[in-house]
């Protein structure tokens, strides 16, 4: 009994000892990472685990941390001049973490068997778009087989990872599973599910070797846990926690925080149902919310409001498109189609409550901005897996509200797919929005495309058709003596992290 | 024999229909995993073509049967979200979720027994008074509010407490089963028992508290009435001394309520792995649950609830041979 104690003392002085090392740094992550092959099922358009596959994968292209593109494992790409076939310029001196060198044949396998149906994944439908590669040096030639203005952009987004051909054919889908190889900064050294996972650096990764020798992803999903982590220096660095305890943290002896705002929307989907089918009670509702009060008394100012569905940083983003707080306007708006807060006009909202901070108390809020304009909206609690199904099957409530992430920051990925009529992640289902939006999908003029998606937001915005609220900000502590580069897409990569 | 054989065929009837119960039920309420990967852009023949990929494009009873047959052959199907066999993922799991519920339930017992049989030897009101006072409090907390307490009071007293996972990520692990507990104290690896300890004690100590003190309760109470019999004045004027009644006299009659409360207490335990592990990050089959469940991994989901209605069947079992070990009248019954 007397050795056990002292080995428990001993082994918690080695893990005081562990805590300093600066060649080690410990994330303590909000998700746990089901699957290792970022192209298939669940997992892989999951955005918030993209953090671990980009640490231990490439992409055909990257991004930088403000959201703009940068190569990948590809230097150049591009289309012909009458938009029939694509190129792409594989990287040279890229290799996996077994050692073989990248090769085009590796981009070329994994585009087509992304594009496969049997193959299971989800963003297959625009992988298919090019056929017929072939190959000359690095060079990678394909055909389009249908055009898609946005498929360069997608090469960075959920799925456009390259993966081994020799390997992943010779060990197969489960042997992968469980000894993963790619050809990113890190390797997979030990994988726990729902624990952890341990990266090593990967000393041959072409874009040079990162910082740290060792990266621990911990999954710990439980908010508490990780700022106790952080706290007691168990965990260098968290994030997505609340935002009082970001500030309390922030302001420690020994922490650092910094904030930026992320490729996440909240917004309230409009169904054109019943009530909302009346422009009065859309334009009512989407006048009487104060987004800016929201995001300071329940946000502590962490949060942008916005009008469209565009963040700043999004291409399609202009100031231009604004939607006035104006209760007065709501109330004239209601009287006008005979509604008032005598006799109020009444609807369900439904909402998660704890998936994004403070989803249900906003929601709260604005029900409590509604009433006093002669809205009574009733508030249904909701599982994002209920909204997901009732999403796909377009029989949401009147109103939903709902986080839609858009790392590529494209209007198509946004707007197009949340309003267009035709589009399971659609809503709202009127002939007028989908005969503006539907040209725009195989536009090739990137400046038409851009500038007809602005215009479909503005005509939204005045017909309130979806009522944007904020662009969510998220907040990351990490212990002194490191530096921390967040990214919009709402990464948070180890590579992005050194000492000071 | 005949015993026996009704006993095997009741639990299969009984997971037979828990199997019905689930499947039915998974299905029916809303949310199905191919709207949770679903991307931007997806169509109806995108759909259609992952339903048809995932089995999900038969009917119910369709889906029933053809799950049933490969079960039969042990094969539960692939894990839509891990993307492994869902019999590799609950044997690779559940090693860590039994020897968390094991050392919650010595712990339990441990103090449950230990303030029982100190409160009767006693005989103090104040101690008396003061086992009630932390049972009630032990009880009234439900298991993941302590587990919340523990994470602060590691963050404000004890920071060097481990709060996550089942070993320190840092350290490479070698062993060969993955009871990792049993296997480090079998073969006498000190060290690596005392890490995994110090990662195990608070989720244990979450779980085991409320435990502790419905044991406490119902033991105490039983030692009390058993402390009023006869036999006990019997042996009192034979000159034993208190503690020595307590142990050798009240306590095994004590055991009869206290085995059927434990018995139905655990099967709650188990069920608070899900919460617990969860919170500290164990890498047990609850943890597995709960993730399954968010993202309808419906394989999955029925292969560990099949698996906790048999470990629940079978601490039922292993309770009723224990009551009838310790009640001489059941052994003789007929």
């Amino acid at each position: 009994m007397k050795k056990l104690l002292g080995l428990l003392a001993g082994t918690a002085l080695a893990a005081n000892v562990a805590f300093a090392d600066d060649s080690t740094l410990t994330i303590a992550y909000n998700v746990s990472l089901p699957s290792w092959d970022a192209t298939v099922g669940v997992s892989a358009v999951n955005p918030t685990i993209q953090s671990i596959y980009k640490s231990v994968y490439d992409q055909y292209i990257d991004q930088n941390p403000d959201l703009t593109f940068r190569p990948g494992l590809l230097t150049e790409w591009g289309w012909n001049e009458d938009r029939s076939k694509v190129f792409m310029e594989v990287r040279e001196g890229a290799s996996w973490h077994n050692g073989d060198p990248v090769t085009p044949a590796d981009v070329v396998w994994s585009l087509e068997r992304a594009g496969k149906e049997e193959t299971g994944n989800p963003i297959q439908f625009l992988w298919s778009t090019l056929g017929n590669f072939t190959v000359d040096g690095n060079r990678i030639e394909a055909d389009v087989l249908r055009f898609d203005p946005t498929i360069f952009k997608w090469m960075a987004f959920l799925t456009a990872y390259v993966l081994p051909k020799d390997y992943y054919t010779e060990v197969g889908a489960e042997g992968f599973e469980k000894a993963p190889i790619g050809s990113g900064p890190y390797m997979v050294d030990e994988y726990v599910a729902n624990s952890f996972v341990r990266l090593k650096r990967y000393d041959e990764y072409w874009g040079g070797a990162p910082e740290f020798e060792t990266v621990i992803f911990k999954f710990l999903p439980d908010a508490s846990a990780r700022v106790a982590e952080v706290e007691t220096g168990a965990s260098d660095i968290t994030l997505e926690i609340p935002y009082e305890e970001y500030d309390r943290l922030a302001a420690k002896d020994g922490l650092n925080g910094v904030t930026t705002p992320v490729s996440d929307i909240g917004m309230i989907f409009i169904n054109d149902v019943g009530v909302m089918e009346d422009a009065n009670v859309r334009k009512a509702a989407a006048h009487a919310i104060n987004k800016d009060l929201i995001v300071d008394r329940l946000l502590r100012g962490y949060g942008v409001p916005i009008d469209t569905l565009q963040a700043p940083e999004y291409a399609a983003f202009t100031a231009e498109t604004t939607v006035a707080y104006d209760p007065e306007k709501s109330r004239e708006l209601l009287a006008a189609s005979g509604y008032s807060t005598d006799n109020p006009v009444k609807f369900k909202i439904q909402t998660t409550r704890g998936f994004k901070p403070k989803d249900y108390e906003m929601i709260q809020a604005v029900t409590g901005m509604w009433k006093r304009v002669g809205i009574e909206a009733e508030i249904e609690v909701y599982e994002i897996a209920k909204h997901f199904d009732l999403r796909a099957r377009d029989a949401l409530a009147p109103a939903a509200f709902y986080n839609w992430g858009n790392s590529i920051g494209d209007p198509s990925t946004s707007t197009g797919f949340s309003m267009f009529g035709p589009s399971p992640h659609s809503t709202w289902d009127t002939e007028d929005v989908d005969a503006m939006i539907g040209p725009l999908w195989g536009e090739g003029d990137e400046d038409a495309r851009i500038a007809g998606y602005q215009e479909v937001d503005a005509y939204i915005a005045e017909n309130a058709m979806v009522i944007p609220l904020l662009q969510f900000v998220q907040p990351i502590i990490y212990r002194d003596g490191l530096s921390v580069t967040p990214h919009v897409a709402n990464f948070l990569l180890p590579q992005n992290v050194s000492s000071n | 024999m005949a015993r026996l054989l009704v006993t095997i065929g009741s639990i299969f009837l009984t997971l037979l229909g828990v199997s019905v119960v689930i499947f039915v039920i998974l299905r029916l309420v809303p949310g199905d995993p191919i709207s949770m990967m679903l991307p931007p852009g997806a169509t109806d023949e995108v759909r259609a073509n992952l339903e048809r990929l995932y089995g999900l494009d038969k009917s119910i009873p369709a889906q029933y049967v053809i799950w049933l047959r490969n079960v039969a052959w042990l094969d539960f199907g692939m894990s839509t979200q891990f993307r492994l066999p869902v019999m590799e993922i609950i044997l690779d799991r559940l090693p860590a979720t039994l020897e968390l519920v094991l050392l919650a339930s010595l712990i339990a017992l441990v103090l449950a027994f230990a303030f029982s049989i100190l409160a009767v030897w006693l005989q103090v009101d104040s101690a008396t008074l003061a086992i009630d006072g932390l049972a009630g409090l032990a009880q009234a907390i439900p298991d993941f509010l302590w587990a919340l307490i523990f994470i602060l009071a590691v963050t404000l007293f004890a920071p060097m407490m481990p709060i996550s996972g089942r070993f320190d990520p840092r350290t490479a692990q070698d062993f060969t089963t993955n009871f990792y507990l049993l296997e480090a104290l079998v073969t006498f690896r000190l060290d690596a028992f005392a890490e995994l300890m110090r990662h195990a004690v608070l989720p244990a100590l979450a779980l085991g508290l409320p435990l502790a003190a419905g044991i406490t309760r119902v033991l105490k109470g039983a030692l009390e009435e058993a402390m009023a019999q006869d036999y006990v004045m019997l042996a009192q004027t034979k000159g034993k001394s208190r503690l020595a009644i307590v142990l050798g006299e009240a306590l095994r009659n004590a055991m009869i309520p206290t085995i059927a409360l434990t018995s139905v207490q655990l099967t709650f335990l188990i069920g608070g792995t899900v919460l617990i592990e969860r919170q500290f990050s164990w890498p047990g089959i609850g943890s597995t649950a709960i993730s399954a469940v968010i993202n309808r991994d419906l394989p999955l989901i029925q292969g560990i609830v099949l698996v906790f209605a048999l470990i629940f069947i079978l601490i039922n079992l292993a309770s009723n041979e224990l009551y009838r070990a310790a009640d001489p009248r059941l052994r003789t019954a007929r």
